[in-house]
């Protein structure tokens, strides 16, 4: 069974571009709109991989990967935090978060697929 | 089409979205209305804007998007006031970005000098370097890693020759897990890079009562051949920082220095994980917002809705239209073939028309939108025109959500900007002006959208010296448009300026009076259906007021026969129909006559003369009247041969295939499948008005 | 692209009569043929212009090619019909007295219009195609509308 992912951006063009590459690969996908959205939909999607943005309305990557942690599901999930910035203040704010690792976008898809692989089992 | 080339378009559509959303927030902050919510938001836009220029490798915009994001970054942290000039100087940059946005669609070019400028205002403002030197210098870093990671490059000068083993010893944390991550993993990656060796090292494992299955006690010690690249290794480890502290080091000769990638780690009193072995982090004070912006989870939602290619709505109203026809004609014939009307057939055609009409109002309903996608672009154009005219303007926007259907939207744009530029150009004085004459330097532009019995209405008003009512007339006869000595009421006067031929251009501007005047506005929502009139106030201002009808896919008429001939007249252009009696009619001139009722003389026009379908008038007595209203301030009575009824027809374009034509608004389908004439009400009017206009000049 | 298409060497063309005169079509521009149906007088129209009528819920509007070729209005009959042609991105029917047939000509032998000094021949004329003893005038439907009245001022 091929495994789903999580996809977490208030943009509409972000998400067709992850849809693109990850289905591509042979991933489920399946999106959310913000943080809200991402864990509403944590339930049902049971997700191997999460794959969120920071910067989104109604609750941000941060408040999803807090919220996602609580989940005893989802406690040791693999969460990819979508970034414009590599700087290292960026990078660990998203590891106290808890993020696992993160994408520097603009992304070329081999490198987000090589992500992807190196967090899942 | 190709998969980018598609996301590439939705990139384009979100950016519309967001640069709107962008101007709005800055106007709301500008207007003091705005909070932390806003702040967020209008970074966020910028932010999109330029993530998705990155992808595409738009660099011009990236560039511009980034020093525009700083600074909004610094608003957004509180260190950067968002005062009046702060924010106009942020209005100039959306505005610019606009044009990188238009650019990167091929649809513009960008004023460098105008984008530089900005640029360097911005980066002012944030004391930083814009991103282009910034990037210059990554580049000439060797090791992207190293920046990765905010390294300052290391250089080892080891003596060792390359090919002696690496040695790795990596020491989960419990931090490392609740994040993710698995050890195991790590050794994949490794073992892809070469072929390597792990020893487990379980020492510190205590007896398992004592286990605490939260923390992590195992380490590993992998080997990997020297001909690896170091930074290869370090990259594996690049997302779990001193969550899995790592010692690399040559294996031959032992002397190699033991690196801990820690040492060289932000300085702890960065971070913030206090408690790693809890696995929940506990945020700094910086991180408050988080949990503050997760309680706001209550914000609106979208709602369940799905993306329609617009294509396939317009399909589907023209075929709702085509049903909407074939349902008329099918209970015309119904009606012809004799069968009564309480007959099961005829009732369940009634049930038919019902559900039709229904399905063409949700249709309809489907294709509304709300006017904002056109108010959104005006401040830029009133910012614009106050500082081509040297005027204060302050634009006031009302009623952005009135929804009115797509066909009219599209054409809601070149009126209003008309009107904008007309109220701020010839309506508002000039700051010096207004102080004199008691009122604020600053001039307010009102725009409002509004629905009324079955219109949208679009008001624009402005609070400056209204019509210059002796100048217009002293205008309109010298262009000999006006008699000398025509009586005219002041809102005759006011909407002389509507009349071909009349420009005030003479006046100021180089800005409304751009060869267009007002009488191709006043055209252009005629064509429409619409209607345009103008209320002043001599030293108060003046309100336009434009009404238009909600839809240009369908229309309520009037059938009417004139010159053997089955026309639809607009009901919203008739005040009254009536029988006239003959001494309601008199004569005036050799060949005119006029309607005397209710006080008023009302110029009558045969309609069947008027549109060239016959050369004589009938007697108006044995005919039908229609009193219209003409945009003049006047008052017609068309004279028909007899009204048929009173239908909702569907708008069929005679340009489609043919060309606009004098008298005739567009054409549609009766129920016996032939074309009738949708009647240009105001042409009619307008082509005696200005007859008669002409006569009184000569 | 209509019937100004040289790829091939021959033209498919479909011919009818006005005022015992022959001409032809590309039959590239036709899209239908259909009765005459009374079609719907515009006002202030030229006379060659009949009027608009409906053919599936377009309005269409009806040129009569007798009166454009400026050989006097035609009198419809239960024998006339309309070519349904496209002209650009319009649809335009054309009144004729009948269609005759479907002929083939080469290109080669398409001899250009003889100039008679006459405006009506060198407008709509493209070529003359001489077959079996008989002379069909080629139809080039370009200025068979009326010239658009000068377009608004905006």
């Amino acid at each position: 069974m091929s495994k789903t992912i999580l996809t977490i951006d208030d943009s509409r063009m972000m998400r067709e571009m992850l849809l693109m590459v990850l289905q591509g690969a042979g991933f489920n996908v399946v999106q959310a709109e913000d943080g809200q959205q991402g864990l509403d939909k944590l339930a049902e999607a049971k997700p191997d991989v999460i794959i969120t943005d920071i910067n989104m309305p109604v609750m941000d990557g941060y408040g999803f990967i807090e919220g996602a942690r609580k989940d005893q599901r989802h406690r040791a999930t693999p969460i990819l935090v979508l970034s414009t910035e590599s700087s290292p203040e960026k990078k660990q704010r998203a590891r106290e978060a808890g993020a696992t690792g993160w994408i520097v976008k603009p992304f070329q898809a081999d490198t987000l697929l090589d992500v992807v692989r190196r967090v899942s089992a | 089409m190709d998969p980018m080339d598609a996301i590439k378009q939705t990139y384009f559509q979100e950016c519309d979205e967001l640069l709107a959303s962008l101007e709005e927030g800055l106007l709301a902050l500008e207007a003091g209305e705005g909070d932390s919510d806003t702040i967020n938001a209008v970074f966020r836009a910028v932010h999109s804007v330029k993530g998705g220029a990155g992808a595409f490798g738009f660099e011009a915009m990236v560039e511009f998007a980034h020093v525009f994001e700083t600074s909004l970054d610094l608003m957004r942290s509180g260190k950067l006031d968002p005062d009046p000039d702060v924010l106009k100087l942020m209005l100039r940059a959306s505005d610019v970005l606009v044009d990188h946005v238009q650019a990167a669609k091929g649809e513009g070019v960008v004023d460098e000098g105008r984008s530089h400028a900005i640029l360097d205002e911005l980066a002012a403002l944030t004391n930083s370097e814009p991103l282009a030197s910034r990037a210059s210098a990554v580049g000439s870093s060797a090791d992207p890693a190293t920046d990765e990671w905010g390294f300052a490059p290391l250089k080892f000068e080891l003596d060792e020759p390359a090919t002696a083993t690496w040695r790795l010893v990596m020491r989960p944390t419990a931090a490392m897990y609740a994040k993710g991550h698995d050890a195991l993993l790590f050794l994949r990656e490794l073992s892809r890079l070469g072929e390597i060796s792990v020893t487990m090292d379980a020492s510190t494992l205590p007896a398992f009562a004592d286990l605490n299955p939260e923390n992590a006690y195992i380490c590993w010690s992998v080997e990997l051949p020297g001909t690896v690249d170091e930074t290869a290794i370090r990259d594996v480890f690049d997302f779990v920082g001193d969550d899995c502290p790592i010692e690399l080091s040559r294996a031959e000769g032992g002397s190699a220095p033991m690196i801990d990638l820690t040492d060289f780690l932000p300085p702890p009193a960065q971070q913030s994980i206090n408690e790693p072995e809890h696995g929940a982090p506990v945020v700094d004070d910086k991180a408050v917002v988080v949990p503050d912006k997760a309680t706001k989870g209550a914000a609106p939602s979208a709602g369940a809705t799905i993306r329609v290619d617009l294509e396939r709505v317009d399909r589907m109203i023209d075929l709702v239209g085509e049903l909407v026809i074939n349902q008329a004609m099918l209970a015309q014939r119904v009606t012809e073939s004799g069968v009564g009307r309480s007959s099961t057939i005829a009732m369940g055609l009634d049930e038919l028309e019902q559900l039709t009409r229904e399905i063409q109002d949700s249709v309809m309903a489907i294709r509304a939108q709300p006017v904002k996608s056109v108010f959104q672009r005006m401040p830029r154009l009133v910012r614009e025109a106050a500082s081509a005219t040297g005027k204060q303007v302050r634009l006031v926007m009302e009623g952005e959500g009135t929804e009115v259907d797509k066909t009219v939207i599209e054409r809601l744009s070149d009126p209003i900007t008309h009107m904008l530029r007309n109220a701020i150009d010839h309506g508002l004085e000039s700051p010096e002006e207004r102080a004199r004459a008691g009122k604020p330097e600053e001039g307010t532009v009102r725009l409002a959208a509004l629905h009324r019995s079955g219109r949208i209405i679009i008001e624009v008003s402005d609070d400056g010296k209204g019509i210059n009512r002796p100048k217009v007339r002293e205008i309109a006869v010298a262009k000999g448009l006006i008699a000398a000595d025509a009586p005219l009421t002041d809102d005759e006067i006011d909407n002389l300026i509507f009349l071909p031929g009349f420009s005030t251009a003479s006046a100021i501007s180089n800005l409304s009076g751009r060869g267009v005047g007002m009488d191709v506005v006043k055209r252009s929502i005629q064509a429409l259906g619409g209607r345009i009139v103008i209320a002043s106030q001599p030293g108060k201002g003046s309100v336009f007021t434009l009404s238009l009808p909600l839809t240009l896919a369908v229309l309520d008429g009037m059938v009417i026969t004139a010159g053997e001939q089955t026309l639809v007249a607009p009901l919203t252009a008739i005040v009254e129909t009536l029988r006239p009696k003959p001494e309601e009619v008199r004569p005036l001139g050799p060949t005119g006559a006029v309607l005397a009722t209710r006080g008023m003389h009302v110029p009558l026009i045969d309609i069947g003369v008027a549109l060239g379908l016959r050369t004589t008038p009938i007697d108006p007595t044995t005919g039908v009247i229609l009193l219209v209203d003409g945009e003049g301030g006047g008052r017609a009575a068309l004279v028909a041969d007899e009204i048929q009824g009173q239908r909702q027809v569907v708008i069929k374009s005679l340009e489609a295939n043919y060309q606009r034509v004098e008298g005739v608004a567009a054409a549609t389908i009766l129920g016996d499948g032939r074309v009738a004439l949708i009647l240009d009400v105001d042409a009619v009017f307008d082509k005696r008005l200005g007859e008669r206009q002409l006569a009184k000049a000569s | 692209m209509t019937e100004s298409d040289y790829v091939t060497d021959s033209l498919e063309l479909i011919s009818f009569r006005i005022a015992e005169q022959e001409f032809c079509l590309d039959i590239m521009a036709v899209r239908e043929i259909r009765g005459w149906t009374n079609a719907t007088p515009l006002p202030h129209s030229p006379s060659y212009v009949r009027g608009v009528i409906n053919l599936r819920g377009a309005v269409l509007p009806i040129i009569d090619l007798k009166a454009r070729l400026g050989l006097g209005l035609a009198e419809p009959s239960a024998r006339s019909v309309i070519i349904v042609v496209h002209i650009g991105n319009r649809l335009v029917g054309l009144l004729v007295d009948g269609v005759s047939e479907i002929l083939a000509a080469d290109k080669a032998t398409i001899q250009p219009p003889p100039n008679l000094g006459c405006e009506t021949v060198s407008r709509f004329v493209r070529g003359i195609i001489a077959m079996e003893g008989r002379m069909i005038s080629w139809i080039g439907l370009a200025d068979i509308l009326p010239e658009e009245e000068a377009a608004e001022a905006a």
